[in-house]
This record gives C-alpha cells, structure tokens and sequence, in this order.
C-alpha cells in the first residue's frame, strides 16, 4: 500500500470531510447517551435502518437527502417505527425485540429493492446505504458569501435542533431516562419525552446519512454514548466525552481512508470501537485496569494484616517469639498464594512494622499495635456472634476471620462497649488491648 | 420449466428458510433475536479475512471466517456484558455496528486493492444473491438446514423448558447453560450459511419474521415450529423466484419482503389473534355488554314496585344505556322478535315471563360480580375474563352462597 504524503491531500477536501463528519457524529452522539442510558439502543438502530425507504423516496423525488419536509417525515417515521413496535408486542404477543426486528427488517429490505430498481442514472446506489457518500457532499460551494458543502448549512441546523432539543429539555430528558415512574409523578409525560426523543433520532439519522449512510449510523448513536458511559458518572461529563469521541472519530475515519483507503465510514465506526476498546480497559474508576488495581490493593491490604496478625498469634503462643522471630516460609504458608502474598511482607516492612533479619520477621511496636487492633477485632466479633446469635464455636472463626478487617477503630469500641468490655472470646483467648488507640493507622481506611 | 440452476438455488434457500424458521423460533422465544441479527453484522469482517487470508473466493474459507468472527462478536457481548457497566442493549449494537464498520473498510480495502475483479464476490456477503449458489454451497446448506431439523426434533423437549422457564431446567437439573449454548450455536450456524443468499444485513429477518408471524397463529410450541418452518420454506423459495426475475434487484431484501408480507397477513388475518378477528371480537363483546346493560336497566326500572310490572319506554332505557336511539330500536325490535319484550300501542314495552327472567338473570350475574369484587378488590386481574365467565361458573359454590345471602339481606338478589 502507498502512504500518502499529507501534504500533497486536498486540504479543503480534508478540513470538510472531517468537519461534515464530526458534526453528523456529535448530533448522533448527544442524543445516543440518552439511548444508552435508557437501554434504547436498539431502538435507535431500528429507527435508523426504518428511515431507509423514507430517505430513498425523497431522494428520488429531490435529489437530496436531508430535505426539510424529508426531516420532518423522518422524525414521523421515527415516532411511527416506535408505535408500530409497541404495538406489535403489546397485541400480538410477539416478544420486543422480535416485533422491532420485524419492522426494522422489512422497511430497510423495502428501501433496498427500491435503490436497486431506482433509474440507473440516479446518484444512490447500495453503497450509499453502507458507507455514506461524504465524498460526494464535500464539495464547497458558495453560501451567504463564504464556500461550504451544499450539506453544511442543513447540517448545522439539525446540529442546533439537538443543541436546542437537549438544552430546552435537559431536565425533563435526565428525569426520564434515570427514573421514569419520579417523571410521571412529576408531571413530566415520559411517553411525550420518548416519542420526542425517537423523532430527534430519527431525523440525526437522516442528517448523518450522506456521512455514515444507515447502517453505521448506530455506530455513531451508541458507541460514543457508551464510551463516554465508561469515563464518567454525570450526565453533562458524559454528553460532553460522548463529543469529543464523535469528534476524534470524525478525524480517525479520515485518516483510516487516507491511509488504508477503506471509505471514511467504516473506519469512523473502527476507530470509535478502538476508543470504546481502550475506556473498557482504561477508564479511570469502570475500566477493568482501574477494577483489577483496586480489587488488588484489597487483596494486599487483607493479606499483609493477615500476615501481622500470624505473628501476633505466635507471639502470644511461645513467648521467645519475641526474640527469636518467626521464620518466614511459616508466614508465607498463611499467607497464601499470589503475587498479594509476595508483596505483603516487603510493604509492611517499608511501612515499619515488621522487621527482616536471616529469613525471619519479627513485628515492630508499630506492627504489634495494628495486629493487637486487628485480633481486637476479631475476637470482639466472635463474642458478639456467640452473644447474639449462639452460634457453635466451631462457627465463629470463620466469619471473624472475613469481618476483621472491616472493623474500623469506632466500630470497634461500639462493639466492646455493647458487649461490656469483654476479657476473652468465645475460645478463652485474651482480647488484646491496644496500647495507644490514637496511633492507629493501618485500620478505619475503608 | 425452470431451469437446473434455478431449481438448485430453490431448493437451497427453501431448506434455509426452513431452518432459520425452525431455529429462529427457539431464538425469538428466548429473547435472542437482536443477538441473531449482532451475529450476521458481525460475520462480515471474517467473511473478508478469510478472502484476504487465501487470496480467492472460497465458500468454506469465508463461512468458517464469518462463524468466528460472528462467535467473537457474541463473546464480546457477553463480555462487555458481564464486566462492565454497559448493557445488553448497547453491547449489541457496539458489536454490530463496530463490527460491521470493520467488515465494510475490508471490503472497501480489498475492492481497491485486490487485482481481480472480486468485487461481486463480496457484495454478495452483504445483501445476498442466490443466484450465485452452485451445486456445492446447496449441499452445505442443505446439511445445515437438516442438522438444524434434527437437532430440533431430538431436543424438542429439552429446548422447550430451556425455553419457557430456565430456572425450573437449571432446578431439575438439565444442563441449561450447554442447551442454550447449542442453541446460540444452531442460530450462528444457520447465520452463517444464511449469509451468501440473504446477506448479512437482513440475515437476522431470516430467522425472526418466520417465528414472529407464525406466533399469531398458535400458542403450541410444536405447532408454532410447524408454522414458522414451513412459513420459512415459503419466504426463501418464493424469494428466490421473485428475484430470478428481478434482475437488479438483491436476493436478501426479496425474501425479507416475502416474508415481510406473511408476517403482515398473519398479524392481520389470523384467527383469534389476528388484528381483524380481535376486532370481531371487540365489536362482538360490545355488543354483548350492551345489551346486558340493557336488560338490566329493564330490571331495575321494574325493581322498586316488583310484583307489579309497569310498561318501560323507551326514554327511560335511552337514558340508562350508551345506545343511541336507532341502535337501541333495533336491539328492541330483535327482543320482540324473541318473544322477550311486548310492545304496546302506546309506545312503551313490557317484558313476558321469559324477557323478566332473562333480565333477572343478567343482573343478578352482574350484582354478584359487583359485590364480589367490591370485597375483593385485590382479585379482580385473577378473573381477566369477566364478560365470558358468569360468577356461577367461575367462582365456587359457598363463596356464591355467601354473596346471595350478602345481596337477599340487602333484598338486591333477583
């Protein structure tokens, strides 16, 4: 394959591809976070494949994909698509997503055969359909004294039509797709809100035809929406990610034509997937890295008090533990498997609670506090589950053994105060006092 | 006469409109019709792979490309599913659209760049065109349309509660999780071979409109695939032969407008749960409802003075029931006819012995309903029915007994 110089390009051809592009994405993407959130985004497919015979007609009829009067049939047909499937599943006991299956299937096979029987000298062809045809509509020509595409100006109105819909709507839309039953109560019609809703969808199809053609237009609703879903918890963050996606995927797409010479559309849905791929990983509190990280410093955390408080037990079991320290394959047996049990000792000694000599730990004055806190706890647990619930003996080491390390220092003195300060536990063991509860660090973080 | 080749071709997309349907209504039953229609979007890149990888059109080569890719694009679904915050709905239609995206730049790649002309080769993977079909692909589909039969056939009843009721297959120990997986895996395969006749846009109307529309006209698993198989025969043979003789027009939207069309005369013309006998219906239990209202409007208005009958006019009935004058003339003169009602020369109507007891009946039904429900508000969902079944026949003896004491006290029983 050639590498094209980018400097030998068309720069105007370039600027409009990724300016048409990235304003057909963003109309797609601001009302796709409320597909996503409301778990309409097949919905919004089926809307965007019904529109096809819509579009062709219009076309055949104009010239022209995106019309004013096509807008405002595409929006009838988005409402209409809608009904008809609630309609389907409500009377004929047809299953949801088959009845909109159905609708979908049949309007988009009806407006293929109508592009396949069409003139042969009319400008649509199937692969309109597939991938757009924004190398058709890039194109400047002159329009109020400056040169656009013919397609700039319809654009930048359904662009302002979403701007305006979500912002006149914003808190209606946000009650609606969080909490419909709280929108009724509130007087808020939650079917006005959806029918709205599918008629915007409805019509960014129609405007983001000629740029993504009706088949990845889905790519454009629903997988920024679902990226920027990924990044953030607030409804305004994730409008505004589901933007920048849109756009980094305008700019993808063309430089996916440009270098690989595989159509611009395609390569905008492959490069929001990749943005999509790298949030799934990524992202900084639902990504899997971010879970994975977290889920082992947990890990860690448990393991390096188990670890402190082993030694504590053999401290209290033979008294020259003191001295002579405790060797350190025993800890590493209890410690149990994982690269969390590798790290624990190494961290609690460059905390200061444990200290290395000839392969043997002993604990620190520091070490002995937070273990005393930690067996404090689980004894206190034992007695409080003996207290309250009589349970066996054999019963209590095990739950003990999980709650302790979610006892923090307050929980603990509710707890010895409710049980009257106990001596021992349930097993005869000495509940161990903590010397001085003020420097306590290791307990009370979750 | 149709020609060897045409009959070839026949033959093939009837048996894989036959399975999709059979298998299609496992799918549509359980709620994986969209994920069908995931799978066929996601078959496309494979289908270039596997060009790319061997450098020429081969039919084994592109179908096992799409079966992994489209199986890939499954588990990225139940992926992005399972381990993050994202849905069902939206995983779908990543994959799909993604997927698809992806297929697309291949294809577009390979148009540009390949020395053969293959572009008809490719284009065929996406809206269909069983014309293309040789002797070779029909055994495959046909295989396939036969495996899938079988597998029916063999595992009726297993799929069936797999189906229904998961939970109860899960309790009673089937091994639900491989049932669904063998199902999952007959819907790709029939996807799969269904991709170069029906393409992969429009594949997934393969397998839900034969299940859709025959769901109107039975409520018997069995006899739904019976339906929905042969239903499926019809949409891939008469599709075919429609465009045999389209000649520009793809294969893939022909059938799916076929099927289209049964699936519209089903919904319209079923029995019972067609749209035009549900309103047969509708017109008919009206009908019913108002002329139990107007019997017992004759009853009450005789109610307050009983033993003696007072001649009714028709004002009086006018007033209590929503007919308008015509109809209620009509409704009288067809009472009269049945020798329930006398009209006298003035103009006013007097029940005979059978027109009272028909009116007595009418409303004591009505009058135990009433108190029935009135007690036991909470049950009135149980009795969806309550314009078919009398209380009589619905409810058991003492609760009627009670509600007739209840009634006699008040001296409302008929």
């Amino acid at each position: 394959m050639s590498w094209p110089d980018l400097a030998t390009l068309d720069a105007s051809q370039a600027f409009w591809t990724i300016v048409v592009g990235a304003i057909s994405n963003t109309c797609c993407a601001v009302l796709g976070c409320y597909l996503v959130l409301r778990r309409l985004s097949l919905l919004g497919d089926a809307i965007s494949h019904a529109i096809l015979p819509g579009i062709v007609v219009a076309f055949l009829l104009t010239g022209q994909t995106a019309s004013w009067p096509m807008l405002l049939g595409a929006a009838t047909v988005g409402v209409l698509t809608t009904v008809v499937t609630h309609a389907l599943h409500a009377s004929g006991n047809v299953p949801e997503d088959a009845s909109m299956g159905v609708v979908f299937t049949s309007l988009f096979a009806l407006g293929v055969v109508l592009i396949a029987l069409a003139p042969s000298n009319v400008d649509l062809d199937l692969d309109c359909v597939l991938m757009g045809r924004l190398e058709e509509v890039t194109f400047p020509e002159p329009w109020l004294g400056f040169e656009v595409p013919l397609k700039f100006p319809s654009l930048l109105a359904v662009l302002g039509a979403t701007a305006a819909f979500v912002a006149l709507f914003w808190k209606e839309l946000k009650i609606a797709s969080f909490d419909p039953a709280l929108a009724t109560a509130m007087g808020i019609s939650a079917a006005v809100v959806h029918y709205l809703l599918m008629g915007m969808v409805a019509v960014v199809t129609v405007a983001a035809f000629d740029a993504v053609g009706s088949v990845l237009v889905i790519a454009m609703l629903i997988v920024p929406a679902a990226t920027a879903h990924l990044l953030t918890d607030r409804l305004g963050w994730m409008v505004g990610w589901a933007v920048v996606v849109a756009i980094i995927s305008a700019v993808l797409g063309y430089l996916g034509d440009v270098y690989f010479d595989t159509g611009v559309a395609g390569m905008m849905a492959v490069g929001a997937g990749s943005q999509l791929l790298l949030a799934v990983f990524l992202a900084p509190r639902h990504g899997l890295l971010s879970k994975l990280w977290h889920r082992f410093m947990l890990a860690l955390r448990i393991v390096s008090e188990d670890l402190l408080a082993v030694l504590y037990r053999f401290e209290e079991a033979t008294s020259e533990t003191r001295t002579a320290g405790v060797p350190w394959n025993l800890c590493r047996r209890v410690a149990g498997g994982g690269l969390a049990a590798w790290l624990a000792a190494p961290l609690l000694w460059w905390r200061g609670e444990l200290r290395v000599a000839a392969g043997r730990l002993w604990l620190t004055q520091q070490g002995r506090r937070n273990a005393q806190s930690l067996v404090r706890s689980h004894r206190l647990w034992e007695v409080f589950l003996g207290e309250y619930f009589q349970l066996p003996l054999d019963h209590l080491h095990e739950s003990a053994e999980r709650i302790e390390h979610f006892i923090g220092p307050k929980l603990q003195e509710r707890l010895a105060s409710d049980l009257h300060q106990p001596g021992r536990d349930p097993h005869g063991k000495e509940i161990p006092v903590v010397k001085d509860a003020d420097n306590d660090t290791s307990r009370g973080r979750e | 006469m149709i020609d060897y080749n045409t009959a070839v071709v026949l033959a093939g997309t009837s048996m894989l409109g036959a399975g999709a349907g059979l298998i299609g209504t496992f799918a549509v039953l359980r709620g994986r019709a969209l994920l069908g229609d995931a799978l066929g979007h996601a078959a496309l890149p494979g289908v270039c792979l596997g060009f790319l990888l061997l450098g020429r059109r081969s039919l084994a080569a592109m179908l096992v490309g799409a079966w992994l890719s489209g199986v890939l694009g499954i588990l990225v679904v139940a992926g992005l599913r399972r381990a993050t915050r994202i849905k069902e709905d939206a995983a779908i239609g990543i994959v799909l659209s993604v997927f698809f995206g992806a297929g697309l730049a291949l294809s577009r790649y390979i148009q540009t760049q390949a020395t053969q002309g293959s572009k008809a080769g490719l284009d065929s993977y996406i809206f269909g065109k069983a014309a293309g079909m040789l002797q070779g692909d029909l055994l495959w589909i046909s295989a396939a349309a036969l495996a899938a039969l079988l597998a029916v056939v063999a595992l009726f009843k297993e799929f069936r509660l797999v189906t229904f009721d998961g939970g109860f297959a899960r309790v009673q120990g089937w091994p639900a999780a491989s049932l669904d997986l063998l199902l999952m895996g007959l819907v790709s395969l029939i996807v799969v071979i269904g991709l170069p006749a029906v393409g992969a846009v429009l594949v997934a109307a393969l397998l839900i409109l034969p299940a859709a529309a025959a769901r109107f006209w039975t409520e018997r698993l069995g006899m739904m695939l019976v339906v929905a198989g042969s239903f499926g025969l019809v949409m891939g043979a008469a599709g075919t032969a429609i465009s045999a003789h389209v000649s520009r027009a793809p294969t893939g939207p022909i059938i799916v407008l076929v099927g289209t069309c049964l699936f519209g005369a089903s919904a319209l013309f079923a029995p019972r749960r067609g749209a035009v006998a549900r309103w047969i219906d509708h017109v008919r239990f009206r009908r019913r409802l108002r002329g139990q209202a107007m019997w017992r409007a004759v009853y009450e208005l005789i109610e307050p003075r009983f033993p003696a009958i007072r001649p009714i006019a028709i004002d009086e009935l006018a007033h209590r029931t929503s007919y308008t004058p015509a109809q209620l003339r009509r409704v009288l003169r067809q009472a009269e006819m049945n020798d329930l009602l006398i009209r006298r020369p003035d103009g006013r109507y007097l029940p005979t012995a059978a027109g009272l007891a028909q009116a007595a009946r009418v409303t004591r039904g009505y009058r135990l309903w009433e108190r029935f429900l009135t007690e036991q508000p909470e049950l009135t969902s149980t009795f969806a029915r309550l314009d078919v079944e009398s209380a009589d026949s619905a409810l058991s003896h003492e609760i009627v007994a009670e509600l007739e004491a209840a009634l006699r006290a008040e001296g409302r029983l008929p």
